[in-house]
C-alpha cells in the first residue's frame, strides 16, 4: 500500500519537471495552422490597387448573409481597381461570420482571404461590422493608395487580366 | 377562323393555329426551345442558330397526293439529314420535331462553344449577371470547355456610350440583332444598326443626340446578354440581391404595369432605395414595354427636397409644426369656411384620394374642382372604350381616328401599339394641324386649323349624314374635302372604331365640345358600348379619368371661384406655378404635396403627402381600366398618404371617412358608383395566364420584363354597357370664331419637360424641352424675329419668355409652345409678340 502511494507520487514528482502543455495567453500566443480561417483581408495589388471588383459574389454564397456589398464605377481619375467595377461599400458582420471560406472559394479575383486573426470578441453589435477600411491590407511597399489616378488606357478591361484557367 | 395544326414535339401533341413558327408552338407545349435571336414580339430571323432541333414530316406520294403509311398504318417520317431553326420554321400539320436528341444537343453545344470564343468572362461585374441568358443556356445546354485559344479572345471596347442613357460593351455583344429589329420593327427608331461584318461588327449608333429614342430602355430589357445597359442601373447591384414590388406608371394615363427593384443600400444610410423600374407585363395595356420617361422617370419619389413634416405660416414664415396642431388648425378654419371652402385636385391623385376629398368637401358644403386644362371625361363616362378591349385586338376592318394628340410625346405606349394595330391592317386617321411621328403609318391624314377640332368631327359627321347641319362658317365646308370624306367613309365602316382625343390646340371648353363632336361620331356610326370600341382621351395626367368618374370636374370660370372662395384646399397640383396670375388669395390655403411648390409657398398650411411608391392606390387609365399600385418603399416618416390626410380631417369634423385602409376607401367607391360596381383590391389583383409567357425561369425567350402576377387591372364598363341612355348632343361653338390679329400660340406635351415629376432625373437633363417656341419662318419674318431670339409673349394678363427655333412644320399663323418648360400658357390664345435679346 505504501508502495502504491509512493508510486503516485513519484509520478506527480516527474510531472513537476516536465514542460508545462499551457500557454499563458494572451501573454503568449500559440501560432495557427496555415489553412486557419481568421478575420478576413480585402487584398491589393504591388501597385496598391484593391483586388475586389465589388461583384458581391462572396455574398451570394455567404450561408450567412455576413456580407453586404454595393459596387460603384472606377475612372481613371479616381481608381480603386483595375476593373470597371469596384466595391464602394465592404461590410463583413463577423458575429454573423461562420469561417466557413465560401467567399474565398466565390471571389473570382482571390480578393478575399480568411487570415489568422482569431480575436474578435464586441461590446456591442455595431462594432461586430467590419467596414472596408477595417478590412483592406495595407498599403504593399512602393504602391500608391487607393483611390489612384490613372492614365487613360491603361485599365480597359472589365476585370483584371486572368489567366487561362486551365 | 384561322386554320388548325397538330404536330408533335418530344411526343406531346400540340395544336396550334397555322403560321406559328416550331419555338412557339413547343412553348404552348410547356416545351422550352432555347434561343438568342428569337423574341415572341418581333418577326424571327433565325441569325444566332441556337433553336436548332430535328424536324421530319410525313411523306407524301406524289402521285396520289396521299399521305405514306408504314406497315403498322401509322404515317412515315421523313427526318431531315440536317438540324432546322426552329423560330424560322413554320409548323406543319404532322410534322415531328425532337428537341432533345444527341444530335440536337451537340448542335446547341457547338452554337454555344462558337459564341463563347468571343464573349469576355466579365459575368463577376456585368449587370446581366444572374438574369442573363448567355449564362443560363450556357450552363444548360454549352460545354465545360473550349476548343478555342483563350489568348486569342477579341478585346473591344468595354464602355461605350450610345447616349447617356444606354452604354454598350462592345465585347460582350453576340449580334443577335434584338436591339436593332426592336428599333427597326417595332418603335421605327432606327438610330442603332449593324456596322462593319463578320467578327468586326458592331452596334453603332446614328443619330444626334447619340441612341435618340423615347424607347430605348426596352433593348436593354431584351438584349440576351449584357452588351446594353443603363447608365442609370449601370454596377447598381445584382439582380439576386434586389426586391420587387408592383407599381403602375404615373406619367401618362396609360398606365403601364411596372415592377420596381429595390434595395437597402449603406450610402442612402441603411435605407430601402429605388434601383431600377423594369415593365410588368399586361397584354391589354403595356404588353412588355415601357417608355423611357418611365424608366427613368421615378426620381422624384426620393428626392431630398421631398416634404417631409407640416408647415405652418407664424409671422409670415412657414415654420415645421406636428400634425396634431397643423390638423387642428384646418379643421377649425375648413368648418368656419363652410360652403366657402374650394377643393381643387390633380389628377395625380389614386381614386381613393380624390373620393375622400370630394365627401370631406361636400361634407363641409364647399365646391370641388378638378385641375386641369382638358375636358371631355363625361364623353369618355358614356362612351369610352368598352370593357373587354384590347387595342392589340384591332385589325383589319377596323379604325382609329386620332386627332389633337401627338401620341408619340404624350403617351408613347399607346403610339407603339396604333402603330402596331395599323400595320395588321387597321385604318389609322390623324388629324393635326402638323405632321406627327404617327402619320408614316395612317391612311388618312387630316389637316385643319387649330380651333378647327370640333368642326372637322362635325364635317365628318356632315358627310355621313343626309342632313347636314350648318356649322360655323370656317368649318361649314369642310365635309366637301376629298380627305374627309374619304377618312369618314372609313371610319364608318369599320367593324371597331377607336378614337384618339387630345388637347393640343384645344383649351378647356373647346376640349369639351370636341370629347362631345367624337361622341356623336361614335354613336352615329355605332362605335360605342361594345368591346373595342369607343373614346379614349389622352389626358394630361395619370388618374384625371378616375378624377371624372368619380365626379370631379374642371371649373369653366376657375379664377372666379379662387377670387371667392373662403378657404381652399390645393392637392396634388401647382396652380401658382403654372400660372401666376390666377387669384390664391384665399384666408385661408391648405396646400397638400410632395415638394414645396409655388402654391405651398404661399400657403397658411402645408401638408406632406407620400409619393405613389410609398403607398397604395388605384387609378384609372385613359382606356378606363382601373389598376391598383403597391407600396414599393417603406413610407418616409413625417409625411402620409393623400387620403389618410383627408380622411383625419374628415373624421375631425364629424364625417364618416375612412382614412386608414385604401382598400377600404374602394369599397366605399365600389358601393357608390356605379362604374366600379363590384370592384376590389382583389378583384384588381386578379393575374391570368398572358401569352406569349414572359419572365419566368427562361429569360432567353422574352427578355427580363417581369411576369404579371399581382394583377392587371379591370377595365370599367361604359354607360352604354351598363345599360343607360347615351343620347346625341351639340357640342358648343361658341368658340370657333374666325382669325382675329396676331400669332396663335398653341402649348403642346413633350416628352421629357420640367415638370415636378421629372425634374428630378438629372439623367436626362441632356433630352429635356426648354423655354422655347417653335415658328415657322415666314412668320418670322413678317414679326422680324430670327433663330435664337429671346421673346417675350403676352397673352391678356399672362406673359412669358421663350427662345425662337424655326420649324417648317409648323402651321403658319402659329406659334408652337412646350407645356411644363418654364413658359406659363396652357391654354391656346393670341399673343403679341417681341423680341427681348437677340443673340
Amino acid at each position: 500500500m505504501l508502495a502504491d502511494l509512493a508510486r503516485g507520487l513519484a509520478t506527480t514528482l516527474k510531472a513537476m519537471f516536465e514542460k508545462p502543455v499551457t500557454i499563458q495567453y494572451p501573454e503568449v500566443k500559440r501560432p495557427v495552422r496555415t489553412r486557419y480561417k481568421g478575420r478576413h483581408f480585402l487584398k491589393r495589388y504591388e501597385n496598391g490597387l484593391e483586388k475586389c471588383i465589388g461583384c458581391s459574389l462572396c455574398a451570394a454564397a455567404c450561408p450567412a448573409d455576413a456580407i453586404f456589398v454595393e459596387a460603384a464605377e472606377n475612372t481613371d481619375d479616381e481608381r480603386y481597381s483595375p476593373g470597371e467595377r469596384y466595391a464602394r461599400v465592404y461590410e463583413i458582420n463577423l458575429l454573423r461570420c461562420i469561417f466557413c471560406g465560401y467567399c474565398e472559394d466565390a471571389c473570382p479575383t482571390e480578393a478575399i482571404v480568411l487570415g489568422d486573426n482569431y480575436e474578435l470578441s464586441f461590446t456591442d453589435r455595431r462594432s461586430s461590422i467590419y467596414t472596408k477600411e477595417m478590412l483592406l491590407e495595407p498599403v504593399p511597399e512602393g504602391g500608391q493608395p487607393t483611390p489612384q489616378k490613372t492614365p487613360p488606357g491603361m485599365f480597359s478591361r472589365a476585370i483584371p487580366e486572368m489567366k487561362d484557367p486551365d | 377562323m384561322t386554320k388548325m395544326i397538330t404536330l408533335t414535339i418530344d411526343g406531346i401533341q400540340v395544336t396550334v393555329p397555322e403560321g406559328t413558327n416550331i419555338v412557339d408552338a413547343a412553348k404552348k407545349a410547356g416545351i422550352d426551345v432555347p434561343v438568342f435571336c428569337y423574341h415572341p414580339k418581333m418577326h424571327p430571323v433565325g441569325m444566332c442558330r441556337m433553336c436548332l432541333v430535328e424536324v421530319g414530316r410525313p411523306v407524301m406520294d406524289r402521285a396520289t397526293g396521299e399521305f405514306v403509311r408504314n406497315e403498322d398504318g401509322s404515317l412515315k417520317i421523313q427526318f431531315n439529314p440536317k438540324l432546322e431553326t426552329g423560330c424560322t420554321t413554320p409548323v406543319s400539320e404532322g410534322m415531328v420535331v425532337i428537341n432533345t436528341s444527341d444530335k440536337v444537343k451537340r448542335g446547341r453545344k457547338d452554337i454555344l462553344e462558337f459564341l463563347l470564343t468571343s464573349h469576355p468572362l466579365d459575368c463577376p461585374i456585368c449587370d446581366k449577371g444572374g438574369e442573363c441568358p448567355l449564362q443560363n443556356l450556357t450552363m444548360a445546354h454549352g460545354p465545360g470547355t473550349s476548343r478555342f485559344l483563350f489568348d486569342e479572345k477579341k478585346h473591344l471596347l468595354k464602355h461605350t456610350p450610345l447616349g447617356e442613357l444606354i452604354y454598350l460593351d462592345q465585347e460582350r455583344c453576340i449580334q443577335c440583332g434584338r436591339c436593332v429589329r426592336f428599333q427597326e420593327e417595332l418603335v421605327d427608331d432606327p438610330v442603332i444598326g449593324f456596322s462593319q461584318r463578320g467578327r468586326a461588327l458592331q452596334i453603332v449608333t446614328f443619330s444626334e443626340p447619340g441612341f435618340d429614342s423615347i424607347f430605348s430602355g426596352n433593348t436593354t430589357d431584351i438584349c440576351p446578354v449584357g452588351a446594353l445597359t443603363t447608365a442609370d442601373f449601370r454596377f447598381g447591384a445584382r439582380p439576386w440581391e434586389l426586391n420587387a414590388a408592383a407599381s403602375i406608371c404615373q406619367h401618362c394615363p396609360v398606365g403601364c404595369n411596372l415592377t420596381v427593384n429595390v434595395r437597402r443600400e449603406a450610402v442612402a444610410g441603411g435605407k430601402v432605395v429605388i434601383k431600377r423600374i423594369m415593365p410588368r407585363q399586361n397584354e391589354w395595356v403595356n404588353e412588355i414595354w415601357i417608355c423611357d420617361k418611365g424608366r427613368f422617370g421615378y426620381h422624384y419619389t426620393e428626392s431630398a427636397e421631398r416634404l417631409t413634416q407640416p408647415l405652418m405660416r407664424k409671422e409670415g414664415e412657414l415654420v415645421p409644426v406636428s400634425w396634431e396642431e397643423a390638423l387642428s388648425v384646418v379643421v377649425e378654419r375648413f368648418r368656419q369656411a363652410g360652403e366657402g371652402l374650394l377643393s381643387l385636385a390633380g389628377g395625380r391623385l389614386s381614386n381613393e384620394d380624390l373620393y375622400n376629398l370630394r365627401k370631406l368637401t361636400e361634407g363641409v358644403g364647399g365646391k370641388t374642382a378638378l385641375y386641369t386644362h382638358m375636358s371631355g371625361g363625361e364623353a369618355v363616362i358614356q362612351a369610352g372604350l368598352g370593357q373587354e378591349s384590347n387595342l392589340a385586338e384591332l385589325g383589319k376592318g377596323d379604325a382609329i381616328l386620332v386627332i389633337a394628340s401627338d401620341l408619340h410625346q404624350e403617351a408613347p405606349i399607346w403610339w407603339l401599339r396604333i402603330k402596331q394595330a395599323a400595320e395588321r391592317g387597321a385604318t389609322l386617321i390623324v388629324a393635326l394641324p402638323r405632321p406627327t411621328r404617327l402619320e408614316k403609318f395612317a391612311q388618312h391624314v387630316l389637316r385643319y386649323r387649330y380651333g378647327d377640332e370640333s368642326g372637322l368631327i362635325l364635317a365628318m359627321l356632315n358627310v355621313l349624314s343626309a342632313k347636314r347641319p350648318s356649322l360655323p362658317q370656317r368649318v361649314n365646308t369642310l365635309w366637301r374635302d376629298d380627305q374627309v370624306q374619304a377618312a369618314a367613309k372609313a371610319f364608318a365602316e369599320a367593324r371597331n372604331a377607336v378614337v384618339f382625343f387630345g388637347n393640343e390646340g384645344v383649351g378647356l371648353q373647346a376640349s369639351q365640345s370636341l370629347a362631345q363632336a367624337c361622341l356623336n361620331l361614335l354613336l352615329v356610326t355605332d362605335h360605342a358600348g361594345r368591346p373595342n370600341n369607343g373614346l379614349i382621351p389622352v389626358w394630361q395626367r395619370p388618374n384625371d379619368q378616375g378624377a371624372w368618374e368619380l365626379g370631379w370636374r374642371p371649373l369653366p370660370n376657375l379664377s372666379e371661384a379662387m377670387g371667392q372662395a373662403r378657404a381652399m384646399y390645393v392637392v396634388a397640383c401647382d396652380p401658382a406655378g403654372d400660372d401666376p396670375t390666377l387669384p390664391l388669395t384665399p384666408d385661408f390655403l391648405v396646400v397638400q404635396d410632395l415638394f414645396l411648390t409655388a402654391t405651398a409657398k404661399l400657403a397658411h398650411v402645408v401638408l406632406p403627402a407620400l409619393p405613389f411608391t410609398e403607398r397604395m392606390g388605384s387609378l384609372v387609365s385613359g382606356e378606363r381600366r382601373a389598376q391598383c399600385y403597391y407600396p414599393v418603399l417603406p413610407a418616409r416618416p413625417g409625411p402620409k398618404a393623400d387620403f389618410a390626410i383627408v380622411g383625419q380631417i374628415g373624421k375631425a369634423l364629424d364625417l364618416d371617412l375612412e382614412d386608414r385602409l385604401a382598400s377600404r376607401v374602394m369599397q366605399r367607391i365600389a358601393a357608390e358608383v356605379s362604374a366600379f360596381a363590384g370592384i376590389n383590391y382583389t378583384a384588381l389583383a386578379h393575374a391570368p395566364q398572358q401569352w406569349p409567357i414572359i419572365g419566368r425561369e427562361d429569360l432567353y425567350y422574352g427578355g427580363t420584363t417581369y411576369e404579371n402576377k399581382q394583377g392587371i387591372g379591370v377595365q370599367l364598363p361604359n354607360a352604354i354597357q351598363r345599360g343607360e341612355q347615351v343620347a346625341l348632343g351639340w357640342p358648343d361653338l361658341a368658340q370657333m370664331t374666325d382669325a382675329e390679329e396676331g400669332l396663335l400660340a398653341v402649348p403642346l406635351s413633350k416628352i421629357y419637360d420640367s415638370g415636378s415629376t421629372l425634374i428630378h432625373s438629372t439623367l436626362l437633363d441632356q433630352r429635356r424641352v426648354g423655354p422655347v417656341l417653335w415658328l415657322h419662318p415666314n412668320d418670322a419674318a413678317a414679326n422680324a424675329i430670327q433663330v435664337g431670339d429671346l421673346v417675350h409673349l403676352q397673352c391678356g394678363q399672362a406673359s412669358a419668355m421663350a427662345t425662337v427655333v424655326f420649324d417648317e412644320q409648323v402651321p403658319q399663323g402659329v406659334i408652337l409652345l412646350p407645356r411644363s418648360a418654364g413658359i406659363p400658357l396652357h391654354e391656346p390664345c393670341r399673343v403679341q409678340i417681341g423680341v427681348v435679346e437677340r443673340s
